[in-house]
C-alpha cells in the first residue's frame, strides 16, 4: 500500500504523468457517462437504427458548433409538430366536411439552404382520405403554392422530391427555390425571416382527424454531427470510449499477465519446458500477426471478445518473454528462493509468490504501454470492416467515413473526432506509461 | 540446436589478416545455412498453424464442397444431354461428378492428410484458384494474384524502411551527441507519439496535403491513367509515395530515435570509449569505431522489431492509402469473402516476415562479431 503511494507521489512530479492520469480520468468519467446516460442496448438499437429512430435527423450534417466558427451561418435542423403541440392545430367543422388548419411557422436566419424540408403525415379516417393542401408563405408575403393530394394513414412528403413544384419555381430544387427572393433570377441567397408552412387539411368523415409534423433538415446537427444513415455520431463517440478502454486494458493485461507466467514457468523448470517456451516464442515472432487475426475474424466470428481472445493468444508469446526470462534468470538465483527451496515449498508456490512478484515494477509500465496498441489495433479492424457488428465504436466511425468518402466530400468531421479521440487516449496512456517507465526502471533516469 | 563449433580452421602460418577475412567469412556463412534452416522450419510451422486456423472444423472445405457443387451443376444445367435424363440419372450423374472433383481437390481424405497436402502446397506457393479476384493479366491462380501485388508492397516499405534506419541513425546520433540539449527534450517529449500506427498518422496526412490544399493525391500508387513515358511513371509514383512514407517515418521515428540515442549513450560510457579520448582519437573516429560499431548490433535488434511490426501492420496500412499492395489485395479478399487468396495472402506474410528476419539476421551476424552459430541468446529477437 505504502510503495503504491509513493510511485504515485513520484508520479505527480512528472508532468507527462500528470497529463495522462488527467486524460485517463476524463475518460473514465466519460465511459460511465456514456453507459448511464444510453444504456448498453438502447446504444445498440440507436446504432443499428435506421431511418425509423434517425428520421429527423439531416444526413452528412457537420457538429453545431461548427457555427461559430464560420462568418456563414449553416441552417440548423427545425422540427415541429402539430401532435405536440410546438405547431397550432385549429379544427373548423363544416357541414360535411371538417377543415384542419396547421400553421407550422419557424425563423429562418441562415446564410445557406436546407437539405430538404420534409412533412409526416398521421391520419385517422375510416372510408375517405383526407385531402391536404399545402402551400408557403415567404417572410417578404410571397404564397408559393406547394402542392395538394389525398393522404393515407401515414405518409411522408419530401420537397426535394416534388417535380412539379420544382417546375413553379423555374427549375431551381425546392428545397432551394422555396428561400430565394425572386426563383426566375436563378440562384440567390436565402431571404432570412419567418417562413409559414400552412397544412390545410379536409376531412370528409366526423372522427376523422389529421396530425402533421415538419422536419426543416438542417446542414448542422448536434454536438457531433451524423453519418451517411442519419445517426447522431455523439453515441458511437460516447460508446467508443468505454469499448476502446475495454479492449486496450483487458488485452494488455491479459497479455503482460499470461506473457509473464509463462515466461517464469520456464525458467523455473528449465530444460526442456524452457527450450519449448524459447522455441515457441521464436515461431511467433514470424507468425503474421494481423492476416491471421484477419482470418479468424473473417472466417469465424466478428465479436469482440472472439478477437480479443484471439489478440491475447497470438500475443501471449511476443518478444516481452526474453526480457522477462532475463530477469527471471537472476531472481531465481537469489537466496531467499533457495530458502523457500529448503523449506520444501512447491514450484507453483515458488512461480507465484516469490518469482512473479518481483517482476511487477517492470511489469506496469510495459502494460500501460502496450494498451494504446490494442486500441488502435481495435480500431484498425474495425477500419479492415472487421469491427463487432453491433457494438458503436470509433473505427467503426472511421471505417463508414472512409467508405463513404468523407475526405474528397469534405466532411472533415467525420474522421476528426473519432480519430483526435483515439489520439487523445492512445497518448494518455502513453504519457502515463513512459513516466511510469523512468521511475520503475531508474537506470533511463539519468539519459 | 547444434553447439556452437569454431569456425576458424584456417592455417597458423598464413598471414594474420588473410586468416580474419576467412574466419569471418567461413563464420557469417556457417551461420547463414544454420539460420536458414532453423527459419525454413519456422516458416514450415508457421504456415501448417495458418492452414490449421484456416481449417478448423473443415470451414474452407465446407466452401470449397459448395463451390464444387455450385460449378457442377452449372455445369450440367448447360449440357443439351443432362437435360434428357430421368430425375435418378441426373442425380447420379451429378453425385459421381462432384466426387470426382472432390477426390481431384483431395476432399475425401482425412483431415490430418489433408492438412500435410495443404502445407506442401502452400509451401510451394502452390495457392489454389481465387474465387472472385483476378490479377490484372487476367489469371486467377492466387499466386498470380498476390505476386503481381508483392512489388508495389516491398518498394513502399522498403523504401520506407531504408529512409527511416539511415535518419533514426543520423538523428540518435546527433542527439546523444547533444544529450539534454532543446531538442533532444523535443525528442523525448514526442516519444509518446510513437504509439500511434502509421495508418493513423496517415488519415491525418491525406486530410491535410490532400483533402485541404490538394497538393498531393489521396491514394493509389500512380495517377489514373498511368503515365506513358517511363520518366514520368517514375515522377507519378514519386508523388503518390510522398504521403505514405512520411506516415511510417512519423509513426516510428520519435520513439527509435529516442531509444538509439539511449543506446548511443550507454555504449559511450564505456570505459574503452575514455580510453581512446584519452588517446587523443578525433571524436569522428571514436563515434565511428568506438561507439558506432558495438551499438549497432543492438540498434539492428530494435529495428527488425519495427519492420516486423510494420509488415503485419501493412494491411490497415495500404487500405488507408489505397496502395495496390498485397495488404490491399488482403482487405479486398475480405471484402469478397475469397478464402484462398486470405490463406495465401497469410502464408505470403509469413515468408516475408521470415525472409526480413534472415535479411537483418546475415546483417547482425556481419557487424557483431561475438556471433556464434547456434548461440541462441545472441540473435535479434
Amino acid at each position: 500500500m505504502k510503495a503504491i503511494k509513493n510511485t504515485f507521489k513520484e508520479l505527480l512530479r512528472y508532468p507527462s504523468a500528470i497529463i495522462g492520469l488527467v486524460i485517463i480520468a476524463f475518460l473514465l468519467i466519460g465511459s460511465i457517462y456514456a453507459m448511464v446516460t444510453i444504456p448498453y442496448k438502447q446504444a445498440l438499437v440507436l446504432w443499428r437504427g435506421g431511418e425509423g429512430i434517425w428520421y429527423k435527423s439531416p444526413k452528412y450534417a457537420a457538429p453545431a458548433w461548427m457555427n461559430y466558427f464560420s462568418r456563414e451561418k449553416l441552417p440548423l435542423t427545425i422540427t415541429q409538430s402539430s401532435a405536440d403541440g410546438t405547431a397550432p392545430k385549429t379544427v373548423t367543422p363544416g357541414d360535411t366536411t371538417t377543415e384542419v388548419l396547421i400553421t407550422f411557422s419557424f425563423d429562418y436566419p441562415y446564410d445557406d439552404f436546407p437539405q430538404d424540408i420534409a412533412v409526416f403525415f398521421t391520419t385517422t379516417f375510416s372510408g375517405k382520405e383526407p385531402f391536404i393542401n399545402m402551400s408557403w408563405i415567404t417572410p417578404d408575403g410571397r404564397e408559393i403554392r406547394v402542392a395538394n393530394f389525398a393522404i393515407s394513414e401515414s405518409e411522408a412528403y419530401y420537397v426535394s422530391q416534388d417535380e412539379k413544384l420544382q417546375r413553379r419555381l423555374s427549375g431551381l430544387p425546392p428545397e432551394k427555390g422555396l428561400f430565394v427572393a425572386d426563383p426566375k433570377e436563378g440562384l440567390t441567397p436565402p431571404v432570412k425571416g419567418t417562413y409559414q408552412l400552412i397544412v390545410d387539411a379536409t376531412t370528409f368523415e366526423a372522427d376523422s382527424d389529421v396530425d402533421a409534423e415538419m422536419v426543416l433538415y438542417g446542414k448542422l446537427h448536434g454536438v457531433a454531427g451524423t453519418d451517411h444513415l442519419r445517426r447522431d455520431l455523439r453515441i458511437a463517440l460516447l460508446w467508443g470510449i468505454p469499448v476502446s478502454l475495454a479492449f486496450g486494458l483487458l488485452a494488455a493485461l491479459g497479455t503482460t499477465a499470461l506473457t509473464m507466467i509463462i515466461a517464469a514457468i520456464g525458467v523455473w523448470h528449465g530444460g526442456w519446458v524452457d527450450g519449448t517456451i524459447q522455441r515457441i516464442t521464436e515461431v511467433n515472432m514470424v507468425l503474421p500477426f494481423l492476416p491471421i487475426l484477419i482470418m479468424v475474424g473473417t472466417f469465424y466470428s466478428h465479436s469482440i471478445w472472439v478477437i480479443l481472445g484471439v489478440v491475447i493468444l497470438l500475443n501471449v508469446f511476443g518478444s516481452a518473454i526474453k526480457t522477462y526470462r532475463a530477469v527471471f534468470m537472476q531472481v531465481k538465483e537469489s537466496s531467499y528462493i533457495e530458502a523457500a527451496r529448503a523449506y520444501g515449498a512447491g514450484s507453483s508456490r515458488i512461480i507465484f509468490s516469490y518469482l512473479v512478484p518481483r517482476i511487477i515494477p517492470l511489469l506496469i509500465p510495459q502494460l500501460v504501454t502496450l494498451i494504446p496498441a490494442f486500441v488502435f489495433l481495435e480500431a484498425g479492424l474495425a477500419i479492415l470492416g472487421l469491427g463487432d457488428p453491433t457494438l458503436p465504436t470509433w473505427g467503426k466511425i472511421i471505417n463508414d467515413a472512409q467508405q463513404n468518402g468523407a475526405l474528397y466530400k469534405g466532411l472533415y468531421y467525420w474522421v476528426l473526432e473519432p480519430a483526435i479521440l483515439l489520439m487523445i487516449s492512445g497518448l494518455a496512456f502513453a504519457l502515463l506509461g513512459f513516466s511510469l517507465d523512468r521511475i520503475f526502471n531508474p537506470r533511463l533516469r539519468g539519459m | 540446436m547444434s553447439e556452437a563449433t569454431i569456425p576458424i580452421d584456417a592455417k597458423l602460418t598464413e598471414p594474420i589478416k588473410k586468416k580474419a577475412t576467412i574466419s569471418t567469412a567461413s563464420r557469417v556463412l556457417r551461420y547463414t545455412v544454420v539460420r536458414l534452416f532453423v527459419l525454413f522450419l519456422t516458416v514450415v510451422i508457421a504456415v501448417y498453424l495458418t492452414i490449421l486456423i484456416a481449417n478448423m472444423g473443415g470451414y474452407v472445405d465446407r466452401i470449397q464442397r459448395g463451390q464444387i457443387q455450385e460449378a457442377v451443376s452449372m455445369q450440367l444445367a448447360l449440357s443439351p444431354a443432362f437435360k434428357s435424363l430421368s430425375a435418378e440419372e441426373k442425380q447420379n450423374q451429378m453425385d459421381s461428378m462432384i466426387a470426382i472433383q472432390e477426390k481431384r481437390l483431395g476432399l475425401d481424405k482425412p483431415f490430418l492428410v489433408r492438412s500435410f497436402m495443404y502445407l506442401r502446397n502452400a509451401l510451394s506457393l502452390d495457392l489454389g484458384r481465387a474465387l472472385q479476384m483476378a490479377s490484372d493479366s487476367g489469371s486467377k491462380m492466387v499466386k498470380n494474384v498476390i505476386l503481381e501485388r508483392l512489388p508495389p508492397t516491398l518498394l513502399l516499405f522498403g523504401t520506407a524502411d531504408v529512409f527511416l534506419f539511415i535518419l533514426a541513425v543520423l538523428i540518435a546520433l546527433s542527439l546523444s551527441r547533444k544529450y539534454g540539449s532543446f531538442f533532444d527534450k523535443v525528442f523525448i517529449a514526442l516519444t509518446p507519439t510513437s504509439s500511434a500506427p502509421g495508418w493513423f498518422y496517415g488519415i491525418f496526412l491525406i486530410l491535410i496535403f490532400a483533402a485541404l490544399l490538394h497538393w498531393l493525391p489521396f491514394g493509389g500508387m500512380v495517377d489514373a491513367p498511368p503515365p506513358s513515358s517511363k520518366f514520368l511513371y517514375a515522377l507519378s509514383l514519386l508523388k503518390h509515395m510522398i504521403l505514405p512514407v512520411i506516415a511510417i517515418f512519423l509513426s516510428t521515428i520519435f520513439l527509435s530515435a529516442y531509444t538509439w540515442r539511449t543506446f548511443f549513450l550507454i555504449y559511450s560510457s564505456e570505459d574503452y570509449v575514455d580510453m581512446a579520448k584519452a588517446k587523443g582519437l578525433t571524436s569522428r573516429n571514436i563515434e565511428r569505431s568506438y561507439i558506432l560499431r558495438p551499438t549497432l548490433p543492438t540498434i539492428i535488434t530494435s529495428f527488425a522489431l519495427i519492420v516486423i511490426y510494420m509488415w503485419t501492420g501493412a494491411t490497415i496500412f495500404e487500405t488507408v492509402f489505397q496502395w495496390p499492395g498485397l495488404g490491399r489485395a488482403l482487405f479486398m479478399a475480405i471484402g469478397l469473402y475469397d478464402t484462398p487468396v486470405i490463406v495465401g495472402s497469410t502464408v505470403i506474410f509469413a515468408y516475408l516476415l521470415v525472409i526480413t528476419v534472415f535479411l537483418l539476421d546475415i546483417v547482425y551476424a556481419l557487424v557483431d562479431p561475438r556471433v556464434k552459430i547456434g548461440g541462441g541468446e545472441s540473435r535479434p529477437q
